[in-house]
């Protein structure tokens, strides 16, 4: 597998933003996941919300973890710094680089096999830090990358490609990041252009930890709620594993949904998901409320999307930490280094 | 009348005190050490406590040493037994003609002491019943009675321990006068009671001169703020937490801003070590000079970061302040034994540098210039200090700074670089010393971005998995390596008096033990070349040191000789010219036991075949 770069031909009459930049300024690589893959409907999302946005393109850090979902980085803002990090543990690798320069923009980008499971401890911890951050977590309920397996967030009872039945309790990340103190905290799916795309600009947008849990449907690996042919899962599932362009179901769904409305979205494989996305009336500035709301709809077997919570006046963790306001990477010797005259005093202290 | 001459020793001896941990007796005996320090005279004092907050056993040992033997000497002259537990271990551990000073409110029968020993009660706990009621002042003023009574048998200058009462409670001064009053309690009971002074005593000197009286880690700490340490993240654990404290503590005295009082500095108390690299890492990506400080079981748990950063070459600082393991081991006790696990950290073919400070002096120095040095060669450092350098104060020469001295940043491209055209590929070996180039994110619009990745990429950063591109980046990877070689501190080598065929190699806290350990062997009638290993990959003098002997003897602290290893790993030496001298119970290696060890050696390897006469 090489890298694939995109050809640098530039139309001329594509529109510009107000920094001039085109839409082509925001892109990557071609990717190389999957076609139809939900994850790159997301890339799309966040290459439009920042063009829209007018951001700098090397003002963006963007760090993942690893996964199918933190290749990601690679197919959007080509001319920003990427960071592809280790397993689960993107948040520890962007609080550090968000401490060393508060100037940047963060994008974390992760899955929900790297963020539920072995990156469930990085993923509180950086929210209830108030790292000035958007997490978004792309979220298959499977494992992509190693072929299938479940992941944390898969439902109960949800049935994998190999056949098997989950049967742990799922974990929902929206309800956490709520309960752990996140600035801003919403969900969408991959398929809803319209919601994805101000909510990306809205969490960009916001000074503080903003957590975005976008469900992102698996060409490959989709559970199999009720599926009856399990026999076949083996041989499917081989077929997969060496040849996953093969997959016949290759175009990413998609979605136009209407505020306040339940919507049941079919997948790749035929399982479904039943999304109410939030109404225009929905108060988003009471925590409490929008954990109730969500723990109301997910007994009814519904995903709730939209923007559930933000805070308005939303500290992050340099406020916390009270740091100056120049990046701590632009402090040279000068600024740093206290000198001889203070070690003077400090060896006269310490007789 | 014991059945051994009586010691009789001026400014040379060793005082150890057992006692109970929380009982409050470590500031009064530290107290006891500073105030012989003030005196003029040299002190080598040691912690030993457990692995508990209260009721296990602890000891603190002050060698009082005009020579100035600042390493451990092994065998203690006066015992003050103030632990009902470890009484006849203590008493056992007395030298021949020694001292044991213990309470007498119960007297003890004879038979629990030894006759070759001066067994001097003090009823303690009587005298503070009799002066105190509130249960913790009876407790606390008790180890204040003591140092009272020890000034009295020592000829200790007891003006020197009222300052330092007053130096220790200034700002809380109404304790000031009652710890005055206790200690005079104790010094006049002694002067009344006993037969003092004893054969141990005290002399003022000029022995001490400018020299510094300071803890490793604080020191390592001071290094970091110097070595402009901007960002640190950490997870506690012994015995690495109080070098987090104390930088934070030198952080908030040096660097916060005076006019905004905002701090040039962010400090992450992290959920576990894993982030705590990880913060480490990505501050570091991100242009900040950044660190985590550490022990064993934390490095364990960062070898996969570690990994990362050496592979996507990220400088990363890590202070490992070892103790004796594996998995917890003994927590409070100190070992030289993650060489190997640091030196490989992680997955694959990783090599990292390390530094291998002696004392609290080299912990500030290397401390600072381990930023310089992962800047340069964008590679984790590891700082390798152990509980005995780190959480022991040591004498030691007083720090230094250039002023004139800037940080050394490697290379990163600035914006007029790139925007000038320079050709920046990532991994691009542009000077053939196997170090590339960075910028830092955000630099250029257009120019000098590249992806972090802890998969393989070619010269330009672009991902591929073409062997014969991850094959060149290794190869640099080592050359670089090489590099290392020449900027780590290099070894320093001194010569016995007269031609020798025998050498010793030695790093760390063993150094001070060694220096005394070289005059014993002599004493024994040998000479033996030294070498103090001072940073890791080791510099081509260590081959030549080691072809210049017939045999080279290598003291660590640890069971498996890691150092001796890593020295036939990597220089390429036969194992048989390597003779390991071990030391691992973890407490701190002795002069006399080295001395004992190579002594031996070096008896039956000079033995003489018996004159033939017939
Ligand atoms: C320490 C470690 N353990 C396991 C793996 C193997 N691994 C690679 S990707 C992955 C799961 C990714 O799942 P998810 O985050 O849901 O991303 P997706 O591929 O579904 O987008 C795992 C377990 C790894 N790379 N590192
Ligand atoms: S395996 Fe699933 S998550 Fe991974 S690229 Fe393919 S469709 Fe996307």
């Amino acid at each position: 597998m090489t890298y694939l770069a995109k050809p640098k031909f530039h139309h001329p009459g594509l529109p510009k933003n107000e920094l001039g930049y085109t839409h082509r300024d925001y892109e990557g690589t071609i990717s190389t996941l999957c076609a139809g893959c939900g994850h790159d409907s997301i890339t799309a999302a966040i290459i439009q919300a920042c063009f829209e946005l007018a951001i700098e393109p090397h003002r963006v850090a963007k760090i993942s973890g690893i996964g199918c979902s933190s290749k990601t980085p690679t197919y959007f803002l080509g001319n920003s710094h990427g960071f592809n990090s280790v397993h689960g543990r993107m948040p520890s690798v962007l609080t550090g680089a968000n401490l060393a320069n508060r100037d940047l923009i963060y994008l974390g980008v992760s899955g929900d096999g790297d963020s539920a499971s072995i990156g469930l401890g990085q993923f509180a911890h950086c929210l209830r830090r108030g790292v000035n951050m958007t997490y978004i977590v792309e979220n298959n309920g499977v494992y992509g990358l190693t072929k299938g397996q479940f992941s944390a967030t898969a439902d109960r009872g949800s049935k994998s490609k190999r056949g098997v039945i989950n049967t742990d309790n799922s974990i929902d990340m929206v309800a956490m990041a709520l309960q752990l103190g996140a600035t801003f905290v919403a969900r969408s799916f991959s398929g809803d252009k319209e919601q994805l795309v101000p909510i990306i600009k809205a969490a960009i947008a916001h000074k503080g930890a903003a957590f975005l849990d976008v469900i992102s449907p698996c060409v490959a690996f989709n559970n199999h709620a009720g599926s009856t042919r399990s026999f076949d899962f083996v041989r499917e599932h081989n077929e997969a594993v060496n040849r996953l362009d093969f997959i016949s179901t290759r175009m990413p769904i998609e979605l136009k949904q209407e505020p306040g409305t339940v919507e049941i979205v079919e997948q790749h494989d035929g399982s479904t998901v039943a999304l109410r996305k939030l109404s225009a009336d929905y108060e988003i500035h009471d925590r409490s409320a929008a954990l109730g709301f969500l723990q109301h709809h997910s007994a009814k077997g519904q995903i709730v999307t939209g923007l559930l919570f933000v805070e308005k006046e939303a500290e992050d963790l340099h406020a916390h930490l009270h740091t100056v306001d120049k990046p701590l990477n632009a402090l040279g010797t000068a600024d740093l280094c206290p000198g001889q005259a203070a070690l003077d005093q400090f060896n006269a202290s310490m007789r | 009348m014991p059945t051994a001459t009586p010691l009789s020793r001026v400014n040379d001896f060793v005082v150890r005190f057992a006692n109970v941990n929380g009982s409050g007796s470590a500031s009064a005996n530290e107290m006891f050490a500073r105030a012989i320090l003030r005196m003029g005279i040299p002190v080598a004092p040691r912690n030993i406590f457990p692995s508990n907050i209260q009721g296990l056993p602890t000891w603190y040992e002050v060698r009082v040493t005009e020579d100035g033997h600042l390493g451990a000497r092994g065998g203690t002259d006066l015992m003050v037994a103030m632990n009902p537990q470890t009484f006849d271990k203590d008493i056992a551990s007395i030298e021949p003609g020694g001292y044991l000073l213990y309470d007498s409110t119960k007297p003890y029968p004879a038979s629990k002491f030894r006759d070759d020993i001066t067994v001097i009660g003090v009823p303690l706990t009587a005298i503070c019943n009799r002066e105190y009621t509130d249960p913790r002042q009876r407790q606390l003023f008790k180890n204040i009675i003591y140092i009272g009574v020890l000034t009295a048998l020592l000829e200790m200058d007891v003006k020197a321990v009222e300052t330092l009462i007053a130096e220790q409670y200034k700002g809380k001064d109404k304790l000031i006068a009652p710890n005055v009053k206790a200690l005079h309690i104790g010094r006049d009971y002694a002067v009344l009671n006993l037969a003092h002074p004893i054969g141990l005593r005290l002399r003022k000197a000029d022995k001490v001169g400018n020299k510094i009286f300071v803890e490793g880690n604080a020191a390592a700490a001071l290094g970091a703020v110097y070595g402009g340490a901007t960002v640190c993240a950490w997870y506690p654990i012994t015995p690495s937490s109080s070098l987090a404290d104390a930088f934070t503590k030198w952080c908030a005295k040096y660097r916060v801003d005076p006019t905004t009082k905002k701090a040039k500095y962010a400090i992450v108390q992290a959920e576990d070590e894993l982030a705590s690299i990880g913060m480490v890492i990505g501050a570091a990506w991100n242009g900040a000079r950044a660190f985590t400080a550490t022990s064993g079981p934390g490095i364990s748990l960062m070898q996969e970061f570690i990994g990362l950063a050496y592979f996507a070459e990220i400088p990363a600082v890590i202070f490992n302040v070892q103790r004796a393991g594996p998995s917890t081991g003994m927590p409070t006790r100190t070992q030289q034994c993650d060489l190997i696990s640091c030196a490989y950290a992680s997955h694959g073919d990783t090599k990292h540098v390390m530094l291998f400070p002696e004392n609290p002096a080299e912990a500030f120095e290397m401390g600072a210039e381990a930023f310089d040095l992962a800047d340069r060669l964008q590679t984790p450092v590891f700082v390798m200090l152990d509980l005995e350098i780190g959480m022991n104060h040591h004498l030691t020469r007083p720090f230094q700074w250039d002023d004139n001295r800037t940080y050394d940043r490697g290379k990163v491209m600035t914006y007029e670089e790139l925007e000038a055209g320079k050709d920046f590929g990532r991994y691009l070996d542009v000077d053939g010393d196997g170090i590339p180039y960075r910028t830092y994110p955000g630099t250029h619009p257009t120019r000098g971005s590249f992806f972090t990745r802890g998969t393989s990429r070619d010269r330009y950063a672009k991902y591929t998995e073409e062997g014969g591109p991850y094959v060149d980046n290794m190869q640099r990877l080592l050359r670089k390596f090489e590099t290392a070689k020449d900027i780590v501190p290099k070894p320093l080598i001194a010569n016995a008096a007269k031609p020798s065929k025998y050498g010793v190699i030695y790093f760390g806290s063993t150094a001070p033990a060694m220096d005394e350990a070289i005059h014993m062997i002599e004493a024994r009638g040998h000479g033996i070349d030294r070498m103090r290993l001072r940073g890791f990959p080791f510099h081509s003098s260590v081959n030549s040191f080691v072809a210049d002997h017939d045999f080279v003897f290598v003291v660590e602290q640890n069971r498996d000789a890691q150092l001796r290893s890593l020295i036939v790993n990597e220089c390429g030496i036969d194992p048989v010219r390597l003779v390991p001298i071990l030391h691992f119970d973890g407490t701190p290696i002795t002069a006399r036991y080295i001395a004992k060890a190579i002594g031996d050696h070096l008896d039956q390897m000079t033995m003489k075949p018996a004159k033939v006469t017939s």
